[in-house]
């Protein structure tokens, strides 16, 4: 019986997910209307919920996509995948005015340097507090502090140790998933309420995960112009990771 | 009809991440530079240049508009399929360099959106 039912969940998984996730949407959504009086978005309780099942999904298998490495949640992994993912935050541009996208466009590219150059010098740092001494480990850090992509792609490229590579990966991971539940809460002392702002955020932060659902938690309506300037942080970063600024980490080591 | 819509969506997200990937080929990268901010413009400019010539009706609209409804519920999604275990294991250094990051970047965009403030005053606090 139960075998039944579980081999149905699997076969389907795709329904399965989308079955969880409305669950989950119909936990959150009263519980922040009702007991927190929309002070809190449903989405960011859900977010949490999410990343909370995640942690329980990597304690069970010890895979690296959370609840989605369970069979039966599988789905998971493809609703939230990059394909999907990317389809319905192109889809949020919908209806979005082009002026307001070109207004940003300076501000968006200073952010975007200015979070790079933040995340390489800070990882860095703090690499070197932690006794990294070489420039390619304090490089692959910083990188990591971008993002969990260009940390590997950059540790890759200046032939950093695995083990420090899987550090970033790690650095990476842990912003992605702090701006998520962060943003929300600290958006009204930032002033991330307006598209410009957004598009400084998503500049700044150039984390995709992290910029698109703390956005969504935060004002749905924002969502594409953070997504705009975040979707080149890891494109650049990627590109200026190995060169300008392992470049500039291994004069400053001397 | 809504596949009208909805294959106009993925049409530019195809063209999008197909350019940014060029991109990155031609910058000597492995990954996508961009794709989905160019396919967010393409999109803004295509259904802007159908929809003034009338040729854009509702209900290839709604081909669009479900899956820009259906954004939250794929984040949430994403969130249930992060490495979370992994983010946790990596020890204080990954604690430390991923935190602090996000705290100082957070107070820069404080810094930077500020003197903009009222010009444009689309959005509150109010969640839709």
């Amino acid at each position: 019986m139960v075998d039944a039912a579980l081999g149905v969940l699997t076969r389907y998984h795709l329904l399965t997910a989308l079955a969880l996730v409305g669950l989950l949407a119909g936990v959150a959504h009263p519980l922040a209307g009702r007991l927190l009086r929309g002070r809190v978005h449903w989405s960011a309780l859900a977010i949490v919920a999410g990343l909370g099942l995640a942690l329980c999904g990597g304690w069970r298998t010890g895979g690296k996509q959370g609840l989605a490495d369970l069979p039966v949640f599988a789905g998971l992994a493809l609703l939230g995948g990059p394909m999907l993912r990317d389809l319905a935050i192109v889809a949020t541009a919908f209806g979005v005015r082009l002026e307001e996208l070109k207004g940003g466009g300076l501000i968006g590219g200073v952010s975007l340097l200015l979070g790079l150059t933040v995340s390489f010098a800070f990882g860095g740092a703090v690499a070197y507090a932690w006794g990294y001494r070489d420039a390619a480990s304090i490089t692959t850090i910083g990188a990591g502090a971008a993002t969990y992509i260009v940390g590997p792609v950059t540790g890759t490229a200046v032939g950093a140790d695995s083990e420090v590579i899987a550090l970033a990966v790690a650095a990476g991971l842990v912003k992605a998933i702090l701006v998520m539940v962060a943003t929300p809460w600290v958006a009204r002392w930032i002033g991330l309420d307006n598209p410009r702002s957004a598009m400084i955020f998503g500049g700044l932060m150039g984390t995709n995960s992290g910029v698109m659902a703390g956005l969504a938690a935060t004002d749905p309506r924002l969502v594409p112009y953070g997504a705009m300037t975040a979707t080149f942080y890891t494109g650049l970063g990627c590109l200026l990771g190995p060169s300008v600024y392992f470049g500039i980490i291994r004069w400053v080591i001397g | 009809m809504a596949i009208y819509g909805t294959a106009i969506l993925a049409a530019c997200l195809l063209a999008g991440v197909a350019t940014g990937t060029l991109l990155g080929k031609a910058l000597g990268l492995d990954t996508d530079v961009g794709g989905v901010g160019l396919a967010m413009l393409l999109l803004v400019l295509v259904t802007d240049r159908l929809r003034r010539a009338g040729r854009l009706g509702p209900e290839s609209q709604s081909g669009i508009s479900y899956w820009s409804a259906l954004y939250i519920p794929i984040v949430v999604a994403m969130a249930a399929s992060q490495n979370v275990r992994g983010a946790l294991s990596g020890g204080m250094v990954a604690l430390v360099a991923g935190s602090g990051c996000v705290v100082i970047c957070l107070a820069l965009v404080g810094v930077l959106s500020r003197p903009g403030r009222g010009k444009d005053g689309t959005g509150s606090g109010t969640d839709g």
